[in-house]
């Protein structure tokens, strides 16, 4: 259901910069509130975590519960003190993960 | 004994006035917000201030709200923020995303899209380092309810 993550780092940056990350994964987060025609709830399934790590260090993370709009976008930084590779990870409801990774060139 | 014009019409409006509680449930949600706020705080006194949270005054689709939070903060390796949890008071479930940030993050600073079923308050609420937390709280305005039926 989930495909094409998709990351937006920049390429190069200074040592010491504050650089912002911004992502964005299709999923359809369903809520769990919802019900289908029949009257019947619709199971939840969404993504529940997403994580960011640079050289294995975490920078950011997020809990994440149904409230969280379909298609998660999140906005946030990183201060990068040398070149690395941005790792990111989300986590469905089912247990799979999804993952990508983006290069940075410090200097 | 006769039932007056007085007394029937004392009758509807106290009826009416039952009906329009009963069709607020924030009572209930306002209390799992409270008890949600208590649990991350975890008995540390909760302060006004340094949290700046961003959001639109009126939402026409509760299903994708633009939020935007940071915290004023050094961000170093022994003064940080270590996590933001934001809450919508009138959802069917109060909790919405948690951040977690890291001296790594340089700035604690996050952007998010969220879905409120109504026209209520958001809460974002962080905690530092040092066990401190603070808290503020915007209203939104909700035209079209996220929840879906």
């Amino acid at each position: 259901m989930a495909s094409k993550p998709r990351v937006k780092v920049p390429k190069t940056a200074s040592v010491g910069d504050i650089i912002t990350i911004k992502s964005l994964i299709s999923h359809k987060m369903e809520s769990g509130q919802r019900k289908n025609k029949k009257g019947e709830p619709i199971p939840r399934r969404i993504i529940n975590k997403f994580s960011v790590t640079f050289n294995d260090t975490l920078v950011f993370s997020a809990d994440i519960d149904p409230a969280v709009s379909a298609n998660p976008y999140f906005e946030f930084s990183a201060r990068v003190d040398e070149s690395g590779i941005f790792k990111f990870v989300w986590v469905d409801d089912d247990g799979s993960e999804y993952t990508t990774e983006k290069k940075i060139a410090v200097s | 004994m006769t039932i007056t014009r007085r007394q029937i019409l004392g009758l509807s409006v106290g009826a009416f006035v039952a009906t329009g509680l009963g069709l607020r449930p924030s009572f209930a949600a306002t209390e799992a917000t409270e008890k949600a706020i208590a649990a991350f705080a975890d008995g540390a006194s909760v302060g006004e201030g340094r949290i700046e949270l961003t959001t639109p005054e009126i939402a026409e689709n509760g299903n994708t709200v633009p939020i935007s939070v940071s915290v004023d903060s050094p961000m170093s390796g022994a003064d940080y923020v270590a996590s933001v949890m934001i809450l919508a008071e009138g959802n069917p479930n109060p909790e919405v995303v948690t951040f977690h940030f890291t001296a790594a993050s340089g700035i604690a600073k996050a952007k998010t899209r969220i879905r409120l079923a109504r026209t209520q308050n958001v809460v974002a609420i962080a905690k530092m380092s040092d066990g401190s937390v603070f808290m503020t709280r915007n209203q939104v305005k909700v035209t079209i309810g996220g929840c879906g039926g």
